[in-house]
Parts: structure tokens; C-alpha cells; sequence
């Protein structure tokens, strides 16, 4: 593909529109810092952007208002992720039972080495149970690379509850609930 | 001279000409059905010959035809007949065809299930046409009213045919509003099946393959309607050797294994080709491993040895392959002292040893776990030093289906290679004789604990040197004076020789752990140092080779084997 220059006019070639453009930033913030006495730094890290809404900060793992980890270890995030950050270990047959009951399965180990992370989002994305959340935090900080590898314990922590609309499993569980009808008894 | 077999020159069949998709495509009258008989070609085997697959749940080739499922709909059409019973002719002189409709509603296609409708001659199939196409939607959301669509804790989720309809042929929404039905879950179906009602589309396909196939008829289809379950005959489990099969064979998550049960998503899975090692059938599997971990065996196709199908004894048997006590290290022990040394040392003290061993004073147990490969360059060695060889017979419980009695994965290469004569053992208790009289100074021992085999503690004690390759400890690996930890059948290549004659190759899945080499590897130097014959460093050299050294397996090459392994005379 060509990529055609484009063709300057003669007042934009003088390039004196442009410097005295740049000077009216220099001079508004000159203004504001001597006369108005605002400063256009701040006190890091005392004081802290408050970051956007949609802003990408790490992954962490959520858990449901009843204090359920919703994560049910498909690996979908492990399976997406593009710098291979997240580690999954599945409960096996025997594994501990899942917090909620008829979700059948949740994850044994949930390793999200941070170093490794690029903040892309696809894990949240993914997610069919929304149970992992790129959240606001931006400083990540640890003394070892050890550190730096976050444990479910450490996520579901730093994660949080979420309000999700969608409560599948509980739907789920009196939908059948409801339906006592059904002719076969499990012993 | 070749005794491989050749490719088998077919007598001349009867075809018909039909189209599919409006392509002529000629297609054999007659073909075989689940047992092998001749029946009636069928639309959908029309349509896998001309190249197209039609969607299918119930349909199986291997098993009968039960047509329930209704997925592979198709619409269809045949020539037309006119009153006087000729075929209605269109202007420019083709047949005129009838396409199939409702009786009374000629706007509405009529289509019929590809798995269990013959074809005919003149007939034309539309496996992609539009109709078909909704006949295929409205199948698919008949089949998803009741499905949970729990696949994030399915374990079928990534294999699930139910899945990868949705997403060719299926619709985005359901337009069913009503509270699906509830059926039980994660039911204990048997000792190695758990059972997921509400996933289940009711194929059939694990009823029909435990009644025809397995010969255990355990389960059935109780209640009605909606209702209606998979279950086992009141009171009983199903626990036949076979039940694994309906894990692979159906089609969604509603049999799950319970060995794999939440291990490890499908599609982490790295597949090598391999065998089973449990018995002398050779039954070909494909191995899935993650991170040098084997999470499975799934029987592979083929209709020479064992089918689709594999017994759950030889499936489950896998674990023993990660164990923590895997022999990891190369160990030199002298007297009490024991020390790990390097490959190139060892193979050069033994060779050492071997090349100046008086002729007749070596003796050399190899294992009918081994492949053709070894045992053919253990011969060599054997040959050269003059030594007794044998190897150790497994026998235990054959079935009707697929387990043979014996239990050697390569009872016959030993007997082919010339290892072992046609009775496995036959010569351990000479061995055992030598060593008492002091005659067999020397002994190799492969993959055997011969101290449970006739050759005890006391009299491996009295060996100047013994040499022992395992992959587990035991009392022989313990006395051992040079340890070589060797390589699990996952972890390497080779072949193998069924019962049958079926010489079938494998792949190598994982790696193996520590010092462990693939025996072939080290072999081959120490037959190189003790021989002075230098020979391939490479698999397919080193069976080809030994295709030209061994009778019995002239002509036959590496490249020859193939997938499915190729049969030579024992």
C-alpha cells in the first residue's frame, strides 16, 4: 500500500501556526501552575489516578453474592490467553466439592503469573460464567518472581464479589427444584 | 519375495449411478454394514462417498442401525413414474424427478434419515439444499429443549457432536420459553461410568453397542415422553469391560469417564498415535498428554485388530507411566557403592565386559514387553556372545472380544527375532542352571523381575555382571551392578508383533524422565562396540534393517507399516 504525503499548504509549511500552538499549551499551563497555583503533577503514590470506567487493570476472580467462587475451571481463559499467564489445575475426579453444588466443579488451583499478563481482557471475555474480571489495579508489585504468580486464594481475595444479573446455577437448581414430579429417584 | 500383505485386488462391483448435490457419482450397490454383511448402500454412506459428511447422532458404522435420532434428514428425489410405470421423460430427454413431499402438501419436502434409506438407481440426494438445511435446524432444536448446555463443566465439551452442530447447522436462539426439564445428574451408572440424564439426545448408540457388541445387554431406556433415561437393569451396574466404549461413542457429554472426569479439557490434548500394551491383540490407541502428563487412551480405528473399540483393563492401564518411583537413574554399583554415571561410560564398560566374556558365558533375558526393534539387537549381542536367551510368557484371562490370554504385547516379535523360542521361558531354568553351575557368569536382564520368574536373589548374587534395563524398581533392578532406566512404550518409537502376526508401529507421546533412553537407542551403540557391526541411528533405518536380517518380516518397511501395521507370517 502507498501511503500518499500530503500536500502541505503554504501557510502550513512555515510552521509557525504549529509552534504557536504549541506555545498556547506551554503558555495555559505556565497560567494555571504560577498564577492559579494548580499543579499539573501529582503526589504518587499517595495520591492515585482514579482510572476509567473499561479501564484493563488485572485479572482477578469473583465470587458470587452468596460468597460462591463462580469460577467452574473450564479453562476457556487458560485456553485464550495469549501470553499463557493463567494456570489451571482441574479438581479431578475426587476434588474438593464445587461451592455450588449443581455447578458440579470448581478450579483446585487458579495461577495467574502477573509477569506475564499483557491486561488484554481475553480471559474476561471469554469467561462463559463470569467469574474473572480485569479490574482497576494498575501497580503490581512483588519482591520475587514467586510473588508474582497469584493463587486462587490471592485472586478470589483481591477480586471481590460481583453482581452479576445472570444466576444460572440457582436458576438452574430451582427450576429443578420445582419439578418434583420427575418419575426417577436418585438413591 | 514379499509375505506383507499386498493390497488385495477387489472383484468387480455392482454400482449405481445417483447424484448428490446434482454432481453423477457411481456408488456401490451393495456395502457392508456393522457386522460386515452385505446390505443395501445406504444415502448417507452415497453421501460420504461423494465426498460430503450428513450430521449424525444415532448412526454408527460399527454398530446397527437404529435411525432414531432423525439428525441426517436429507431431501431426496427419484425419477418419476408415469401411469404406464416408465419414467416420465423431461423435454430435453433426462428423467423427470419426483422430489419426495408430504402426501396431500406437495409444497412441503419430505425428507427421509440417510443412515437407514437405500439407495436407488436415478435417485438424486440434496444433503445441502435449503430444505435439508431446515429440517437439520429443526432436528437440532428438538434435540436442545432439554439440554442443559452445561459445557463449561462438561467433559465432553470440545469433542461434542451437539456442539458442533449448533455451531454448523444450529440457531442462535431457542424458541422455547417453557422451563426446560430436569433429569438426574452425575448418576453412578457403573464402576468406571457416571451418567448425565439431561445431556443425553437419546441416541441409543451405548445400548445398542452393550447389547451387540459387549454381549452384556445392562442398559435400556425407562419412563416416557420427555422423560425418558438411560438406565441400567434394576439392581445391576454396568460393569462390563467394555463400558468405556460408550464413553467414545457418545456423541454428547451424557457418558463421561469417571477416570477422566474433570482432569483436563479436551482440547489441551496433544494426541500421538500408539498401542496397547496390555495384551498380545495390539489394540491401536491414540494417547493424549499435556506437559508430558498422559491424562488417556482412546482406541484408534482399525478393522484389522481391534475396531473402534478397546477393552477398559488395557485403557485404564496408563498410570504406572508417571509414577514417582520411575527408574530415573543411570547407576553403577559396586559392592555397596553405587553411583550415577554417564551413558557413554556405561555403554563402554559393558561393552567392554561383554566383548571379553568367554563364548557361552552370557545370558540374556529380554521381554516380550519389548519391541522388534530391541529384541532384534539384543540378538545380535546375543549372537556374538554366544549367549542363552529367553524371555518371560504373561499368560492370564482372555474374552471373545478383544483380550487375548496373553498378556505380552510382543510375545511373537521374541519368538520372530529368535529371542525366544515358540514357548516363552522355556529357557529360564537352563539360565538359572548356568548360573548355579557357574557356567553363565554374565546376565542381561530387560524389563523383568526374574527373581519372580526362577532366577532368585542368591543366584543373581552370584553373576560377575549384571546388567538390567527396567522402567519400574524391582528386587532385579535393586541387585543389578549397571542400572539402565529405560523408556515407557509412550515415551519412545518401535513395533510391535500381535498375536495375529499384526506388525503395527507407534509414536512417542512424552518425554521420558532423568537419564532414561529409549532402549533401542543404547542398544545400538552397545551392539556397535561389542559387534564392531555399525548399524541405523534412526528407527526407520533400524527397522528396515532388520526387515532384510529377520525372515520373517522381508518386505516389509516402516513406511510400509503405516497406521495400521501390516500382517506377516508366524
Amino acid at each position: 500500500m502507498i501511503v500518499k504525503r500530503p500536500e502541505l499548504s503554504w501557510w502550513e509549511r512555515i510552521y509557525l501556526p504549529a509552534i504557536l500552538g504549541g506555545f498556547k499549551v506551554t503558555g495555559k499551563h505556565f497560567y494555571r501552575t504560577v498564577f492559579q497555583r494548580k499543579s499539573v503533577t501529582m503526589q504518587y503514590p499517595e495520591q492515585k489516578w482514579t482510572v476509567p470506567e473499561g479501564y484493563r487493570g488485572a485479572p482477578y476472580l469473583v465470587k458470587d453474592p452468596d460468597g460462591n467462587t463462580k469460577c467452574v475451571s473450564c479453562q476457556l481463559c487458560e485456553f485464550v490467553c495469549p501470553p499463557k499467564a493463567i494456570k489451571i489445575t482441574p479438581p479431578g475426579p475426587d476434588g474438593q466439592v464445587a461451592d455450588r453444588v449443581n455447578a458440579e466443579k470448581m478450579p483446585k488451583e487458579f495461577e495467574i503469573n502477573m509477569l506475564r499478563c499483557i491486561f488484554c481482557g481475553f480471559c474476561q471475555e471469554v469467561c462463559p460464567e463470569e467469574a474473572i474480571f480485569l479490574q482497576k489495579d494498575y501497580s503490581l508489585t512483588g519482591l520475587s518472581r514467586g510473588e508474582m504468580i497469584y493463587n486462587k486464594e490471592k485472586l478470589l481475595n483481591l477480586g471481590g464479589v460481583h453482581n452479576g444479573p445472570i444466576k444460572k446455577w440457582e436458576h438452574k437448581l430451582k427450576e429443578a427444584e420445582e419439578q418434583e414430579s420427575f418419575p426417577v429417584k436418585q438413591n | 519375495m514379499s509375505n506383507a500383505a499386498t493390497t488385495e485386488t477387489k472383484p468387480a462391483v455392482e454400482t449405481i449411478r445417483i447424484k448428490v448435490d446434482g454432481r453423477e457419482i457411481d456408488v456401490p450397490k451393495m456395502m457392508p454394514d456393522w457386522q460386515g454383511k452385505m446390505v443395501p448402500t445406504t444415502m448417507l454412506q452415497a453421501c460420504q462417498i461423494a465426498g460430503g459428511e450428513v450430521p449424525h447422532y444415532c448412526y454408527h458404522p460399527k454398530l446397527p442401525i437404529a435411525g432414531n435420532c432423525r439428525m441426517c434428514l436429507v431431501e431426496f428425489g427419484t425419477p418419476a413414474m408415469g401411469p404406464d410405470r416408465k419414467p416420465v421423460m423431461n423435454e430435453d430427454g433426462t428423467p423427470k424427478i419426483a422430489k419426495s413431499v408430504l402426501p396431500y402438501e406437495p409444497t412441503t419436502p419430505r425428507g427421509a434419515i440417510a443412515c437407514a434409506t437405500p439407495i436407488s438407481p436415478g435417485m438424486e440426494i440434496y444433503p445441502n439444499s435449503a430444505a435439508t438445511k431446515q429440517m437439520r435446524e429443526a432436528v437440532l432444536e428438538s434435540l436442545l429443549i432439554n439440554h442443559p448446555l452445561d459445557c463449561p463443566i462438561c467433559d465432553q465439551a470440545g469433542e461434542c457432536k451437539l456442539q458442533e452442530y449448533s455451531v454448523e447447522h444450529g440457531q442462535a436462539e431457542s424458541k422455547f420459553v417453557e422451563p426446560k426439564v430436569h433429569k438426574p445428574k452425575a448418576v453412578d451408572l457403573g464402576p468406571r461410568i457416571m451418567l448425565d440424564d439431561e445431556r443425553c439426545v437419546l441416541c441409543t448408540r451405548c445400548i445398542r453397542f452393550t447389547k451387540d457388541i459387549a454381549g452384556d445387554d445392562k442398559l435400556g431406556i425407562v419412563n416416557r415422553g420427555s422423560y425418558n433415561t438411560i438406565a441400567t437393569y434394576p439392581g445391576t451396574k454396568f460393569d462390563n469391560n467394555y463400558t468405556l466404549n460408550t464413553v467414545d461413542i457418545c456423541p454428547v457429554g451424557a457418558l463421561t469417564s469417571k477416570d477422566f472426569r474433570f482432569q483436563m479439557r479436551v482440547w489441551f490434548l496433544k494426541e500421538a498415535k500408539s498401542l496397547c500394551t496390555s495384551c498380545g491383540t495390539g489394540c491401536n490407541i491414540v494417547v493424549g498428554q499435556r506437559e508430558n502428563k498422559v491424562y488417556r487412551y482412546e482406541p484408534r480405528d482399525n478393522d484389522a485388530v481391534n475396531g473402534p473399540w478397546m477393552c477398559d483393563s488395557g485403557r485404564l492401564n496408563y498410570k504406572w507411566i508417571g509414577r514417582a518411583d520411575r527408574l530415573s537413574q543411570l547407576i553403577k554399583k559396586q559392592g555397596d557403592k553405587a553411583e550415577r554415571i554417564s551413558w557413554t561410560a556405561a555403554t563402554k564398560e559393558i561393552s567392554d565386559k561383554l566383548r571379553a566374556a568367554a563364548a557361552g558365558s552370557v545370558a540374556i533375558i529380554a521381554s516380550a514387553r519389548q519391541t522388534n526393534e530391541e529384541l532384534y539387537l539384543l540378538k545380535k549381542v546375543a549372537t556374538k556372545t554366544g549367549a542363552l536367551t529367553d524371555s518371560v510368557a504373561r499368560n492370564g484371562a482372555g474374552d471373545k472380544l478383544l483380550v487375548n490370554a496373553d498378556k505380552n504385547p510382543n510375545s511373537n516379535g521374541a519368538r520372530l527375532t529368535g529371542i525366544a523360542g515358540a514357548e516363552l521361558g522355556a529357557n529360564i531354568a537352563k539360565i538359572a542352571e548356568g548360573i548355579k553351575g557357574g557356567t553363565i557368569k554374565t546376565l542381561i536382564v530387560f524389563g523383568e523381575d526374574v527373581t519372580k520368574h526362577g532366577i532368585g536373589i542368591d543366584l543373581l548374587g552370584k553373576l560377575e555382571l549384571l546388567v538390567v534395563s527396567d522402567i519400574l524398581p524391582s528386587k532385579t533392578t535393586e541387585a543389578a551392578h549397571y542400572l539402565l532406566p529405560g523408556c515407557a512404550h509412550v515415551e519412545k518409537r518401535g513395533s510391535f508383533t500381535n498375536v495375529k502376526g499384526r506388525v503395527q508401529k507407534f509414536m512417542k507421546a512424552v518425554e521420558a524422565p532423568g537419564d532414561a533412553r529409549a532402549e533401542w537407542e543404547f542398544l545400538h551403540d552397545l551392539v556397535h562396540n561389542v559387534t564392531g557391526q555399525n548399524g541405523f541411528v534412526s528407527i526407520e533405518g533400524l527397522f528396515n534393517q532388520m526387515a532384510t536380517e529377520v525372515p520373517a518380516f522381508n518386505g516389509v518397511t516402516w513406511a510400509s507399516l503405516g497406521d495400521k501395521g501390516v500382517t506377516v507370517q508366524i
